[in-house]
């Protein structure tokens, strides 16, 4: 058990050592030719460690609950209507806003590669980005959706987005009943990642308190 | 090309499996790895068409095996290499044996929110769209050995086009190094149906953005 143990350990350490010395030798030379600068580097990554998230997607969802213009606005124009926020990253100029509504649910996929609405939403999670997404939301939808323990009524019509351009896509998913009077802020505490590319739902009222 | 990154409509990869509270990155390396792509990007080095290009040419049982990132450190070097900005000898050195190349612009802490801000795919249009919203179009049956945004699953296939997004570069030219080549942009819409078969989920309608040149009228 403990051999196994060992062995295991050893495997899984080599292989991530193999691949962060290779790394490591890949910016060592970036930076002595002078195309790049570790300490922009450190930069890039914190503003996507702590900047860059699904919070500035949910401020958007929030405002579009409660503001019938702005909601006008975004589905005319996401990219636009976005910018009057003032994200700490500058949405570029294809963001789509797409609604869900009683009959109609949207989803967002990118069978070819990745894409995904990083301005509003931060880093895609590695499952959006996997083998089993990128194949099946295109032909099983529903079965994906179970995969997150979604369920939806056998009548509602989906709509998959494959993003296979430079447009971004994200969900406009339906305000929860139950939050008649509520500010932006507790609105955007319901606002999940998953219900904004459409695997989920916002949380209820009663998940916030 | 024809190659396993076109998953759209494949069988047998599992499930999907959501993680609980995933971290921006799963190691450190990862987000270097992000880091060095958007500082190569800032300094002109390559269009972000080249680099799915690379990882396009992976060998197919790399590209399965491979992480997210691993790919993306894989991609790079082959740009790296192939466009003159390091000899391989030098990455499998670890240290640089030469100059470097000229850039356009450096990345530099300063400057690092524009350097994150996505740039406009928007280009000047060289003629009038062909296609308006309401339009039923096929696309084409191609298989382009290069790069081409066009999934196979959607090839020959009848839809409506519902939005048109302006003209944009065109990432079959851009991967190549044959220059933008703008293009008009559509979002085509398919039923299931004319996707998947009779026994395709009837609820299901499927978009993709597609380029003029993928389009002829039906």
């Amino acid at each position: 058990m403990a051999d196994h143990d060992h062995d295991h350990h050893h495997d899984h350490g080599s292989e991530l050592s193999e691949t962060q010395l290779r790394v490591r030798a890949l910016e060592t030379v970036l930076t002595e030719k002078g195309y790049v600068d570790p300490a922009a580097l450190d930069a890039i990554i914190e503003t996507y460690e702590t900047k860059v998230g699904p919070h500035n997607g949910a401020r958007v969802v929030a405002k579009a609950w409660s503001d019938p213009a702005f909601k006008q606005a975004l589905l005319e124009d996401a990219s636009k209507a976005v910018r009057t926020l003032g994200h700490e990253s500058r949405v570029g100029d294809h963001l789509v806003a797409v609604e869900n509504t009683p009959q109609l649910h949207n989803m967002i996929v990118c069978t070819l590669c990745s894409c995904y609405p990083w301005e509003v939403l931060g880093l895609p999670p590695v499952w959006y980005k996997s083998a089993p997404y990128r194949s099946r939301a295109v032909k099983d939808p529903r079965g994906v959706l179970a995969d997150f323990g979604v369920k939806l009524a056998k009548d509602i019509q989906i709509r998959v987005w494959d993003s296979t351009a430079e447009t971004r896509f994200i969900v406009l998913p339906m305000r929860p009943p139950g939050t008649e009077g509520w500010s932006e802020e507790r609105l955007a505490q319901l606002v999940t990642r998953d219900s904004m590319i459409g695997t989920g739902f916002p949380k209820k009222p009663e998940e916030v308190a | 090309m024809d190659g396993v990154h076109d998953m759209g409509g494949m069988d047998g990869f599992g499930k999907v499996e959501p993680e609980p509270n995933e971290p921006p990155f799963h190691a450190p390396w990862e987000g270097r790895v992000l880091a060095m792509q958007r500082s190569m990007g800032y300094a002109g080095t390559w269009h972000i068409d080249m680099a799915r290009f690379a990882q396009e040419r992976l060998p197919p049982q790399v590209y399965l095996s491979a992480s997210y990132y691993q790919r993306w450190a894989l991609a790079m070097e082959t740009n790296v290499v192939e466009r003159g900005y390091a000899g391989a000898d030098e990455l499998a050195a670890g240290h640089a044996a030469r100059p470097g190349k000229p850039i356009t612009r450096k990345l530099t802490p300063d400057v690092v929110k524009q350097g994150m801000t996505r740039g406009s795919f928007y280009r000047q249009a060289q003629g009038p769209a062909r296609f308006k919203p309401g339009d039923r179009v096929r696309t084409k049956n191609i298989h382009p050995a290069t790069h081409t945004r066009l999934p196979r699953y959607a090839r020959g296939r009848v839809g409506v086009v519902e939005l048109v997004h302006g003209c944009h570069a065109f990432p079959d030219s851009v991967a190549i190094d044959r220059g933008d080549d703008p293009q008009w942009l559509y979002t085509v819409v398919f039923e299931s149906r004319e996707l998947w078969g009779d026994d395709a989920d009837p609820t299901l309608k499927v978009s993709i953005d597609a380029f003029e040149p993928y389009l002829e009228p039906a």
